[in-house]
């Protein structure tokens, strides 16, 4: 499953010979506008892709394409929020389902016709779910983030399935019956149809995607501020972090109530696309493929993440015939490539940020040497 | 936002009033049943502390929360399950003397700990052990780990189908004692004891052994253990080997309460569960996980006849959870059998 | 490693003694196999069940004419934990259009599969790619509820027409979907029949109500429990899906000693339930719906399943000779399941509108509108919401090992 395109990209990973280390560094020392003109065409392409809909990366006939991609998009943006956990600040969280399922539940207890509260206009949600999540993330994360890996993962994960059970206990969540109805954006089309409809994959996909790059423009520019060193830091060695006087708790919380915001938003984006919000589907597997995504595609790394992303929520809808082996294969998957590649498809870089960049190219006159070594590098020892 | 909060309050409130079935605090109930939840949930809860032994030495030793853990137990399930059929146990109890029945469920047992001791340490060869070769990343183990358990349970499902296999029903549960009223049963004591004394012995083993001193040395610090001496790699083996002994002999007891117990997936939440217990009581910590199993057995069963139905269960054993590790970071009885951790 | 095997012969050795211990007290139990969960009240079997004798054959009468690409579509789960009633009702309609396909060699009618996996998140998808497929012009599905609360406008907006053969959800039908049909009866008719058999044929005078925690149980629960009135009053509980221990609410069941308990979701959890019942001293009779019939159910709870009684809007299927042994040729040999006639009397009814020279989906959602034959499993006629004019509820228990029917109950 990992073999389609990304494998001639992710393959010959030895860092000093292969040619595209020589490509990366070259991408690297092109100055920040010329690398957004770069990648004006990849962008477009990616606003293309549901109308294209090119032969051999279709999934029809088994899945409707462009809601295969909403779906992958969807699933990028989750990558994206749950990276700045795991793979800026290192905090491990299991339970990262349960800010999309509040997210969810936001947009489905303000939007729904079966919902007793006051209604809102979709759109206003979407930031709503993101203040709520944020601050279910600051009630988790306050207590807990003093913990340190393993138990920060179980107490996550504990509260994933506290949001989950809740959801399926408290009467008016619903649980399984569910809230039918959820609200969309607005707007027709010239038939007077609306165009955000739940068989409308384009117009989601867009919205998704859209959302995706100014998130995308958000995180990467708090990675090259201070909030982002102090994460890296953290992440590298707490303690010497802590030291050298980065206030840890205070960063960790940022990261992960940031994190929290991100889940919250696709969440209710997903409420709406699907119309119907019920308890099912907040579970620790989907957790698990939430994480999955982030590790696959490299932790750490944002257009890695993007891509693990897309093939975990791409590779089920496109192989449907597999059905049963379809986990399976994943897992099995999931073994040989921690065996091969246990930075994930494209790692994290260890790498100057900011105008370090450019003084760098001038003093030495030619881009930094980036290093290759996984940023969850030093910790592995202690699993050795 | 002080506006848009308290409008979702008012309407909180709104909800509230409707009448909530959902949630109760019923004494009555707890008080009258207390006693029957107490040993019903001491007889589960020692299944999970069986489980929680597993994930608790491979963490103590190895610092790798072992996700699929849960799977060589219902591997271990499925084991007793093909043992029982094929000694002519089905869907009614067997009209079997003492001494033949306890033959064939100390035979299932045995099974059922080979099958599962042996998955522990396939798992450890083939999967774990080339990444310690690779000094590979700490996640890159957990990620692995998932995909174990992935793999494990959709091999099952791609065998055996979505479903449970029929019911085993070893024996018909009579009551032993009848103290006040408060009965209990053959099935209960024989699950109780019979976990209790294998965790016993576990305990000893570690403390009392040559090996176990080993074991507990690795855990201390790998590199000086390999210096003294001990042979780190026969460790790691012994430590899954353990585990999944322990997991092969819960997959018995587990398949006595829950006849048809035997399901591609009917780990996982189990092994859930026996994880936060391991947690509870301290990880790496050998009685921390009895501890933690009993706990969780019988404050699930607490808060689900408290709070008026059996779906608060799991609700109130995780609430536990989270509640002791903000008060105790390192679980009840702390981290023994791993490094303290700085 | 011989030290490590020493320690695991004293451990084994002492668990034995333990398991010896706990199993002195056990003499003469082990034997006593008969004793298990007597029904106490007899409510004999009915081996018949009259075939209506005007009912709608998929073969037609052989002379259909039709375009060579004319497709119905199933989507259901066939693969995941919830795939069996969806592979139920896919081959009571493949054997259906395979009987019509035979029969017309001028009309080749497709089935084409779409796997939901019973999943409301994953259906919308699978659900815009089979309304998108123009030479589908009729649809069978889909199974659950849920899923269908989360497509039932995409076929709306489609205007293809959809008869699912087992959501039993009230709600449903009170979208305003024009397309949406039902070929059973649903919850709001279940439960009270079901209520009515508690009380009346079984006779119980308390009775304890337990729900799972879905869509399905809880409705069903709602409306047994608002039937039965205040011989359930006080004893109600709830359970989650995936659960497995029972041990809080079988004391809460043995506490109250009610005469039947009734539970409100599937087999999978109502299993275990019922023997975990039964282990505790339970001897009253346990009561469930057709979420609950199954086979499964009886291997599952093993002989603790004597006590159980069904409630099926559902047709014994295997009581029709002639459809079950047809049925078996499409299963690979296993018996018509719940829901399988449905599936087929719903693949039949799109199958005669083909026949009768329908082209488009407007057409068939038209014929299907207006639709009024006897089918395998009931008169097909539905009124203005999808909802059928009239429907029955079947009675079922066990006996030997095996699901009979005891009649029509409602």
């Amino acid at each position: 499953m990992t073999t389609t395109s990304d494998r001639p990209k992710a393959s010959g990973s030895t860092p000093a010979t292969s040619g595209r280390m020589s490509m990366r560094d070259r991408w690297n020392s092109l100055p920040r506008p010329q690398q957004w003109l770069l990648l004006i065409p990849v962008v477009v392409l990616i606003y293309a892709l549901p109308v294209l809909n090119p032969p051999l990366l279709t999934t029809e006939p088994g899945t409707n394409f462009p809601l295969a991609l909403f779906d992958a998009a969807r699933f990028a943006l989750i990558a994206i929020g749950l990276n700045v956990v795991v793979g800026q600040a290192g905090l491990l969280d299991l339970g990262y389902v349960g800010f999309f399922a509040i997210g969810s539940y936001v947009a489905a207890l303000l939007t729904s016709p079966d919902s007793a509260l006051w209604h809102i206009p979709y759109l206003w949600t979407l930031p709503l779910a993101m203040v709520v999540t944020m601050f279910f993330g600051l009630v988790l994360g306050g207590p807990t983030l003093r913990l340190r890996g393993d138990y920060l993962a179980i107490v996550t994960l504990g509260f994933g399935e506290i949001v989950r059970l809740l959801a399926t206990i408290v009467g008016p969540l619903k649980g399984q019956v569910g809230f039918q109805g959820v609200g969309s954006p607005p707007g027709t089309n010239s038939a007077g149809q609306p165009i955000f409809t739940t068989s409308n994959g384009t117009a989601w996909y867009w919205l998704v995607v859209t959302i995706t790059i100014a998130i995308l423009f958000l995180v990467g520019n708090l990675e090259r501020s201070r909030v982002g060193r102090a994460w890296i830091a953290i992440r590298e060695d707490e303690d010497a972090a802590e030291i050298m006087g980065v206030a840890t708790i205070r960063f960790k919380l940022w990261a992960f109530v940031i994190g929290a915001a991100i889940g919250g938003l696709s969440g209710a984006l997903f409420a709406g696309q699907v119309g119907f919000v019920n308890n099912q589907k907040f579970d620790v597997p989907t957790s698990v493929l939430f994480l999955a995504a982030v590790v696959l595609g490299g932790s750490g790394n944002k257009v890695g993440v993007v891509l693990g992303a897309f093939v975990v929520s791409y590779v089920p809808n496109r192989f449907v015939e597999l059905a049963a082996y379809k986990y399976l294969i994943f897992g099995i998957a999931l073994i040989i490539l921690m065996m091969f590649r246990p930075q994930g498809l494209l790692g994290a870089r260890q790498r100057l940020l900011a105008y370090g960049r450019q003084a760098y190219l001038r003093l030495v006159g030619r881009p930094e040497q980036v290093s290759s070594d996984s940023s969850l590098r030093g910790e592995g020892e202690k699993a050795g | 936002m002080p506006v848009i909060s308290t409008i979702l309050l008012a309407q909180g409130h709104d909800l509230l009033a409707q009448g909530p079935d959902w949630i109760k605090f019923d004494v009555g109930a707890f008080l009258s049943q207390f006693w029957s939840d107490t040993i019903d949930g001491l007889a589960y809860g020692a299944i999970y502390a069986l489980v929680a032994m597993g994930y608790t030495m491979v963490y103590g030793v190895l610092q790798l929360i072992n996700f699929a853990h849960s799977e060589v137990f219902i591997v271990g399930a499925y084991a007793v399950f093909f043992t029982l059929s094929a000694l002519g146990f089905g869907t009614s109890a067997p009209n079997l003397g003492i001494a033949a029945l306890v033959g064939d469920l100390v035979l299932a047992m045995l099974v059922a700990m080979l099958v599962s001791g042996l998955v522990a340490v396939l798992l450890e060869r083939v999967a774990y052990r080339p990444l310690r070769r690779r000094n590979a990343p700490r996640l890159a183990f957990l990620i692995t780990a998932i995909g174990a358990s992935f793999a494990i349970q959709y091999a099952i499902f791609a065998w055996r189908g979505p479903n449970p296999e029929p019911a085993i029903i070893m024996f018909r549960p009579q009551p032993v004692f009848d103290i006040g009223g408060v009965i209990i049963t053959s099935q209960q004591l024989v699950i109780f004891l019979a976990a209790i004394v294998l965790m016993i012995v576990t305990d000893q083993f570690v403390n009392r052994t040559r090996l176990g001193r080993g074991l507990r040395a690795v855990a201390q610090d790998p590199d000086t253990a390999t210096l003294m001496g001990v042979n780190k790699e026969r460790v790691i083996v012994l430590t899954f080997l353990i585990g999944g002994v322990l997991a092969g002999a819960a997959a018995l007891f587990y398949m006595m309460r829950v006849p048809a117990g035997a399901q591609f997936n009917g780990g996982f939440i189990l092994g859930i569960k026996a994880f936060a217990a391991a947690v509870l009581g301290g990880i790496g910590n050998i009685r921390g996980a009895l501890l933690g199993g009993l706990l969780l057995g019988v404050i699930g069963n607490y808060g689900a006849t408290l709070f008026g139905n059996g779906q608060w269960i799991d609700v109130v054993a995780f609430v536990v959870l989270v509640a002791i590790l903000m008060v105790r970071p390192t679980g009840i009885l702390g981290e023994s059998l791993g490094r303290a951790r700085v | 490693m011989a030290r490590a095997r020493r320690i695991a012969t004293i451990a084994s050795a002492a668990a034995l003694a333990v398991v010896l211990a706990g199993c002195a007290a056990n003499t003469g139990g082990s034997s006593d196999t008969g004793s298990g969960g007597p029904s106490k009240v007899d409510v004999p079997e009915v081996t018949t069940l009259p075939v209506p004798p005007n009912a709608v054959k998929p073969a037609g009468n052989g002379q259909a004419q039709c375009a060579s690409t004319t497709t119905i579509a199933f989507a259901g789960a066939q693969s995941g934990a919830n795939a069996q009633l969806g592979i139920n009702i896919l081959n009571g309609a493949q054997l259906a259009v395979n009987q019509h396909n035979q029969a017309n060699p001028g009309c080749q009618v497709q089935l084409k599969k779409f796997d939901t996996e019973g999943d409301p998140g994953k259906a919308p998808g699978i659900v815009t790619q089979l309304v998108s497929e123009q030479p589908t012009i009729g649809a069978i599905g889909l199974p659950f509820s849920g899923e269908s609360k989360a497509t039932g406008a995409i076929f709306e907006q489609a205007g293809l027409v959809h008869l699912t053969p087992s959501a039993t959800n009230p709600s449903l039908t009170q979208n305003g979907w024009k397309t949406f049909f039902r070929a059973l009866g649903n919850d709001a008719v279940q439960g009270p029949a079901a209520a009515k058999f508690i009380t009346g044929k079984l006779g119980a005078k308390k009775v304890c109500v337990i729900q799972d925690d879905s869509d399905y149980g809880i409705g069903l629960a709602k409306t047994t429990n608002d039937a039965l009135g205040a011989v359930a009053a006080d004893c109600q509980d709830k359970v989650t899906t995936g659960q497995k221990d029972f041990s809080t609410v079988a004391n809460k069941v043995i506490a109250a000693k009610p005469d039947a308990v009734f539970y409100a979701g599937y087999y999978a959890e109502g299993a275990p339930l019922d023997q975990q019942l039964v282990t505790k001293g339970f001897t009253g009779a346990f009561v469930g719906p057709d979420g609950v019939k199954d086979d499964k159910f009886i291997q599952q709870a093993g002989d603790a399943s004597n006590n159980a009684f069904f409630t099926c809007p559902c047709v014994p299927g295997e009581l029709l000779p002639e459809f079950a042994d047809a049925y078996k040729g499409v299963s690979g040999g296993q018996a018509p399941g719940t829901y399988s006639l449905e599936g087929y009397d719903s693949a039949t009814i799109l199958l005669a509108g083909i026949d009768s020279g329908i082209k488009d989906r407007a057409g068939l959602l038209n014929w299907v509108t207006n639709y009024d034959k006897d089918g395998f499993s009931k008169h097909f006629k539905w009124d203005g919401t999808g909802e059928l004019a009239a429907t029955t509820v079947y009675g079922y228990k066990v006996q030997g090992g095996k699901i009979v029917y005891v009649g029509t109950i409602g």
